[in-house]
């Protein structure tokens, strides 16, 4: 028997250390090639830890949460054969007995030592895998009819016990230990009513501690100053409709997103100071001439907002396909560094969850961050007719302490003049 | 039209049915069970009980009968008769005790039975004809436990000198000479049956060996049998029906010559079908696998609440499984979380010598793509065995190479079918080879050849 120890890879980028986000495997759990043992997260992405040998888990190097260097030790893992690794305990004898430790400990055992990066493979995180268990796919746990039976009871899959008896029978020790370690599923049908004190605690890790530290950074530093307008849609719709009926097929259908993505190039226009990074520590605001456009995007995870860059050079497709893309990278992890960050302004929209209106938090350092309400019909006064219009909010937030309030309500009422007029979308 | 209402209403009162009543009854779920004849079904009326007081019969009358001549006992009797009205009538009492038994036990339990004739109104409706009035059940749950009937030969059905399984249980005379279409099990434990009642028997079959499911090593006692008593054995041939003069039957063999076989009774044994005609099975338009009622590992099938078990569900057709599959569908309908995962069936023939399988044969195994080893243990090492003049046969076992976990057993030889028990206790368990050769097995019993045979798999049998 030896032991194989997996390090923290060397991700790139030139980070140095990084956050295990979650552990797939546990000590005693027996782990076959190719099997995630752990989630771990750099500032961009989060990456699954794959099993480069079939053995039992000995040991795992950090908890979940914890943040570790690279090419620290991952997890220890005890193999048939020699492994990579000799044991712990003459490894620590050598530099204790040598006078002279650094020469001697690198001269006994060099290649070990050093930083496997080419025995793990790196890949971009995907859907959880199942449970790590003992047996090998397609092999049916061996259990007594008892036993069958208290595990349906119990609502425990038997496929996923490790056994401890002769031939790797489970027996009713096994299914208490899994059952203590594993969630508790209600399986009693007619709980609706029950008292219940069950509590959960859950540790703000990985992509949600980072989503904490933004929105409190953002609200700690920065005076939100939040203006709502209504906007007459109707005129844009129309347009919409249109454009996407005629185009549709070839170029893809519009949302509203990319109009007020255009609307937005063209009202920054004439007030630059809202598309702006203000680095407070500096006393700097910078003003940009391109703008990009961060788009909040929900993912599995959490709030992540990936960017559409120089959103001013681009048309109509040309947006929608590119907050396509973007959010698509976000979503499936694979979004790259730029992809995530640089954005001057931001764009946030939950769709027909919009209700009517928000707060927005602004993503620090930008200064100012405009939200899209729900779009619905509403009876309006026209003349002295009521009729029947689209109507849409967006709620702003503008940092207050660089966007006088003023100039944040002209912003917005130069976007609604675009808005609801949308031929102005397209004359210079 | 009279209406009743019940929680769960089932369809057949066999092995299947009552079980299922009995259980859900326990678990206080209101039942009503649905019978046109007696209670227990194939199994308790015309099957597994009344078959085996048969063949116990003859097997007394063919041991008086042998010690009519020499014995090496030295038991000396006069010539043996036998009364077969008689026997039949004992039969009837065994049957009738175990039938009462069951309709005792349901009342015991506040199931209420009705006799008559269920016809399928929809998923939750049923109309029951019975002797007196019309009656239409609602119910929440439907269980179907129909159950099967003999396979008829369309050129040859059932009447006048062709008869099935049930008729031959309750003989009002012995013919003189019986023909057996079909050597599986329930031909030869009748053909073998009355054979040794002094009937001429003849075996038709139409693949070239007898009880064509098991391998020829666990068949080759049986043969013997057949050959010592005298059964004249026609393998491979094919049965064309009754000849001109309705005294006999014509058969083709494998060469397509044709022959003619003398017969004052033809007992049709090709097997069983499940019952799903005449009582509006139609009308639910049920996913069908085959011949057989779909169901999936909860025996629901393809319509909500409405489950099925037992033979109306197909093979393997066996009383042991629908009584297991309608326990638990009576535990499910109570909330219960149950699968019908059973970690080996067993099966058993009751020909002379008794064959008995549980869990996988070495075939088997090696289709299955496991590396396995097996070990048998002949009953002619047995002391026991010796002691009951039966020495025919051998106990046989079959395990993963790697960690002895047992898959399956396979005996023949007498009373082998007690033995089912240790078989299967030892798969459900998840025995290995160690744990039943560890096991003290009492001496001088045939179960040592269980032990031996694991101690045989392991390399070292003390015995032979």
């Amino acid at each position: 028997m030896g032991i194989h120890v997996i390090r923290m890879p060397d991700i790139g980028e030139g980070i140095a250390e990084v956050e295990v986000v979650a552990w797939r495997v546990q000590p005693g759990d027996t782990v076959i090639e190719d099997q995630i043992l752990a989630d771990v997260m750099t500032d961009k992405a989060t990456i699954e830890i794959p099993s480069a040998v079939h053995g039992k888990v000995l040991e795992l190097g950090g908890k979940a949460g914890e943040f570790m260097a690279v090419g620290a030790e991952l997890i220890r893992i005890e193999v048939e054969g020699k492994g990579n690794a000799s044991d712990r305990v003459p490894a620590a004898i050598v530099p204790a007995v040598a006078s002279a430790p650094a020469p001697i400990s690198s001269g006994a055992k060099p290649a070990p030592t050093e930083i496997p990066v080419a025995s793990v493979e790196v890949k971009p995180a995907a859907a959880p895998a199942a449970k790590s268990h003992a047996r090998a796919a397609g092999e049916k746990p061996i259990a007594s009819p008892a036993v069958r039976r208290r595990a349906w009871d119990l609502g425990i899959e038997l496929q996923f016990v490790p056994g401890s008896g002769s031939a790797g029978r489970i027996v009713q020790e096994d299914l208490d230990a899994y059952a203590a370690r594993a969630p508790q599923s209600t399986s009693v049908a007619g709980n609706r009513y029950q008292a219940r004190d069950e509590q959960l605690a859950v540790p703000v890790i990985g992509l949600r501690r980072k989503i904490a530290q933004k929105m409190q950074e953002s609200k700690r530093r920065i005076p939100h100053f939040t203006y709502v307008e209504e906007i007459d849609m109707t005129e844009l719709e129309t347009l919409r409709t249109v454009l996407n009926t005629r185009w549709g097929k070839q170029r893809g259908k519009l949302t509203i997103l990319p109009f007020l993505m255009r609307a937005m190039v063209l009202a920054l226009r004439e007030f630059p100071q809202i598309n702006a990074r203000y680095d407070d520590e500096a006393g700097i605001v910078t003003q940009y001439g391109a703008v990009h456009i961060g788009v909040a995007t929900q993912t599995e995870h959490g709030l992540i907002v990936p960017v559409v860059r120089h959103a001013e050079a681009l048309d109509l497709w040309g947006c929608a396909s590119e907050v396509l893309r973007a959010a698509d990278g976000a979503r499936s992890g694979k979004a790259a560094r730029e992809d995530l960050s640089g954005s001057t302004i931001t764009l946030t929209s939950l769709g027909t969850l919009g209700g009517i209106v928000s707060t927005p938090v602004i993503n620090h350092p930008e200064v100012a961050i405009v939200g899209v309400n729900r779009m619905v019909q509403r009876p309006m006064v026209r003349g002295a007719a009521v009729v029947v219009r689209q109507m849409m909010n967006l709620s702003s937030s503008f940092d207050h302490r660089v966007v006088d309030g003023m100039h944040a309500a002209e912003f917005i009422q130069t976007m609604r003049g675009y808005l609801e007029c949308p031929a102005t979308l397209f004359t210079e | 039209m009279n209406t009743q209402s019940t929680t769960l209403l089932i369809i057949g009162g066999g092995p299947g049915g009552y079980v299922a009543a009995i259980r859900a009854a326990q678990l206080g779920i209101a039942t009503t069970l649905v019978e046109t004849e007696n209670l227990g079904g194939t199994c308790l009326n015309i099957g597994c009980i009344p078959s085996k007081a048969l063949i116990h019969a003859a097997d007394e009358f063919a041991k008086a009968s042998s010690y009519a001549g020499k014995s090496a006992l030295g038991i000396q009797v006069p010539s043996a008769t036998i009364d077969i009205a008689r026997t039949v009538q004992w039969k009837d009492g065994i049957v009738g005790k175990l039938t009462g038994g069951v309709g005792a036990l349901l009342k015991k339990h506040k199931v209420t039975v009705i006799k008559g004739w269920a016809t399928i109104v929809d998923g939750k409706t049923v109309d029951v004809k019975a002797a007196a009035e019309m009656l239409r059940i609602s119910c929440t749950h439907l269980l179907l436990a129909t159950g099967s009937l003999p396979v008829e030969l369309p050129f040859m059905p059932f009447g006048g000198i062709v008869i099935s399984s049930t008729e031959a249980l309750s003989p009002k005379v012995l013919p003189k000479q019986l023909v057996v279409v079909g050597a599986g099990y329930i031909g030869l434990e009748l053909g073998i049956a009355y054979r040794k009642l002094g009937v001429q028997v003849s075996v038709v079959e139409a693949l070239d060996c007898v009880l064509p499911a098991y391998d020829a090593e666990l068949t080759r006692p049986v043969a013997a049998t057949l050959e010592r008593l005298g059964i004249s054995l026609h393998l491979g041939c094919t049965v064309l029906g009754l000849n001109g003069a309705g005294n006999g039957i014509r058969v083709k063999n494998s060469d397509a010559t044709e022959t003619e076989l003398p017969a004052d009774q033809v007992l049709v044994a090709v097997g069983r079908r499940p019952r799903t005609q005449g009582f509006g099975l139609e009308s639910l338009r049920l996913d069908m696998q085959g011949k057989s009622v779909k169901i999936d590992d909860q025996c629901r099938t393809s319509m909500r609440e409405v489950w099925a078990i037992g033979d109306l569900t197909g093979e393997p057709m066996l009383a042991h499984r629908a009584m297991a599959q309608g326990e638990m569908v009576a535990e499910i309908i109570s909330g219960k979380r149950r699968y019908f995962q059973p970690a080996a069936m067993p099966a058993v023939c009751f020909t002379d010598p008794e064959v008995v399988v549980v869990g996988l044969t070495p075939t088997q195994a090696q289709q299955a793509g496991l590396d396995c080893l097996h070990a048998s243990f002949p009953f002619a090492a047995n002391g026991r065995s010796m002691t009951l003049e039966s020495t025919d046969g051998f106990v046989r076992v079959v395990a993963r190479r790697d960690n002895h976990l047992i898959l399956g057993w396979q005996a023949v030889g007498c009373s082998v079918s007690e033995l089912s028990t240790a078989f299967g206790h030892s798969i459900a368990m998840g025995a290995t080879l160690e744990d039943v050769a560890a096991t003290i097995h009492a001496h001088p019993t045939l179960g040592e050849a269980v032990q031996e045979a694991a101690l045989r798999a392991l390399g070292h049998a003390l015995h032979v």
